[in-house]
């Protein structure tokens, strides 16, 4: 018999998410990424009222062997898997490929786990295992001058974007202080002291132009997220959540720093999962956006027409991106105060937010949620409930 | 000069030995396609604008632009300990390509985007001089 073309819709089932600020405060150099994945694992098929034998699909990300994490996890015989590297871009590929599997009839219910232990092993971003390869990367003339780590190459952008658009210095603190805010009424965030404008301008230079709290924290956590079909979604225990449209496009050059910022990747983004949602920026009642450093944000918020360009600095003020303002942003307090599970949690986030299970920070009458990662794969979701 | 030197240098390789020899002679010198006419910063096999192979190691200008600056304060790399706080310039080349650099006669307050530059090779070991940029002044030849 050849092969059918489901026409299946995919929608997300459950979600999972472990307990960020108590793993925060508890370091364990003995703790497992994979572990974390199953914790998160368990907590999402509890949430969904599925059974672990119900997963015939598994993607791992950021762990980076599916055979160590099928077998850790008791999946023996799943139909499909695969192992995504641990870089934030995948997210949204990762969600967006359990869709696809799911509506292709390749498996029926697709656990998609991520596993982070980066805080409790003194793992670090940026320094001279960079560039190491074979080949002639740019990461290896790159050290010769010092050039290392994402942070200093999105602080290259935002030095070029305040020479363009005269964003003063600060212009990001409503940015920091927004998810700070947010994460307060998060109770498993790991950050949730609250943070002036004073602090932040008094905390010192990673690297100037960005400060401590324009970058993300390291953490230990986990998130899972399931999909599976409309079908089968009606007799679960939580109402399906549909992902109205995706899109992605990459911007794949030897350096994170992209002249453009990103935007024409982003735009493209932009064109696509708002024409496939029937929607616009203005319609969109939350919207999560990958902050691994806070001028993303801004980038993010241009380019996908929330604010005009040059403009985003002065759009985030006077309380526009709060939980009660017009476009509420990072309502779980982001990369820099929930937690940085590389845009996991802030998908789940945007899941959560429509389900009108995000507790004391719930936007009031959330209809429509938006993920936005702007990096070299830029991809972006708007989420409905079924 | 030589044998203490301590901060991590490029691998010198067959594929990339044209650049650094070059460098060595005071010359910036590039790959550019003869099918194309692309240039293009690393090194590689075939352009990746035409995938073509007929590749042809010529100098540029060696002038350019700061495209944008940071002022590094994080210690990452143990060997700029020292120099900390220091500042990396983005400079993008007349002929297209972007350089990741320092920047040679001017202090990190002195620099702003888009001020004119040009190449100043500091020679750090027997085999590699690093292209480094100093700022092109309105009377400079």
């Amino acid at each position: 018999m050849a092969r059918t073309v489901s026409r299946q819709e995919a929608v997300v089932v459950g979600v999972g998410t472990t307990d960020f600020g108590a793993q925060y405060r508890n370091r364990d150099a003995n703790r497992s990424d994979y572990q974390l994945g199953i914790d998160a694992l368990k907590i999402a098929l509890d949430d969904a009222g599925l059974a672990k034998d119900d997963i015939d699909g598994v993607l791992t990300c950021r762990l980076p062997n599916y055979e160590k994490f099928g077998t850790l996890a008791g999946i023996r015989h799943p139909k499909v898997v695969n192992a995504y590297e641990g870089s934030g871009r995948m997210a949204g590929v990762v969600l967006q490929h359990a869709i696809t599997l799911v509506e292709a009839g390749l498996a029926t219910t697709v656990a998609c786990v991520y596993g982070n232990n980066g805080r409790s092993v003194g793992m670090t971003y940026g320094g001279e295992s960079a560039g190491r390869g074979p080949g002639d990367d740019t990461g290896a003339y790159d050290l010769a001058y010092g050039m290392t780590s994402p942070g200093a190459y999105v602080g290259m952008m935002y030095r070029r974007y305040q020479h363009l658009y005269g964003a003063p210095d600060g212009a990001l603190a409503p940015l920091a202080i927004n998810n700070r805010t947010n994460a307060a009424l998060n109770p498993v965030a790991a950050m949730t002291k609250p943070l002036t404008e004073e602090e932040y301008l008094s905390a010192r230079y990673i690297c100037d132009p960005l400060r401590l709290f324009d970058y993300c924290m390291i953490n230990d956590g986990g998130v899972a997220i399931i999909v599976t079909t409309a079908d089968r979604a009606r007799n679960l225990r939580k109402p399906a959540v549909r992902v109205i449209a995706t899109a992605g496009s990459a911007d794949l050059t030897g350096h994170y720093t992209k002249p453009d910022f990103f935007d024409t990747a982003a735009r493209d983004v932009a064109g696509r999962v708002y024409a496939q949602a029937g929607l616009g920026p203005e319609d969109v009642d939350c919207v999560q956006i990958y902050d691994n450093f806070t001028p993303i944000v801004l980038f993010s918020l241009e380019s996908f027409g929330f604010a005009p360009r040059g403009e985003g600095w002065q759009w985030i003020k006077d309380g526009r991106i709060g939980l009660k303002g017009e476009t509420p942003v990072n309502t779980s307090g982001g990369h820099t105060s929930e937690s940085y599970m590389q845009g996991w949690a802030l998908q789940v986030e945007a899941i959560r937010q429509v389900r009108g299970d995000a507790g004391d920070r719930q936007v009031a009458n959330c209809e429509t949620s938006q993920y936005i990662c702007v990096a070299p794969v830029v991809n972006s979701h708007v989420f409905q409930r079924a | 000069m030589t044998t203490q030197y301590a901060k991590p240098l490029p691998r010198v390789h067959d594929l990339n030995r044209a650049f650094f020899l070059g460098a060595l002679d005071g010359r910036l010198v590039l790959q550019h396609c003869d099918a194309c006419g692309h240039v293009w910063f690393p090194s590689a096999q075939s352009c990746p604008k035409c995938l073509s192979q007929e590749i042809t190691w010529k100098p540029v200008s060696g002038r350019g632009r700061v495209w944008s600056w940071v002022v590094m304060h994080q210690r990452y790399i143990p060997a700029f300990a020292d120099d900390l706080p220091y500042a990396v310039a983005f400079v993008e080349l007349e002929e297209g390509p972007f350089m990741m650099t320092s920047i040679v006669g001017a202090e990190p307050e002195d620099l702003v985007c888009d001020m004119p530059v040009e190449v100043a090779f500091d020679q750090v070991t027997d085999e590699v001089a690093l292209p480094k940029f100093r700022p092109v002044t309105g009377e400079a030849s």
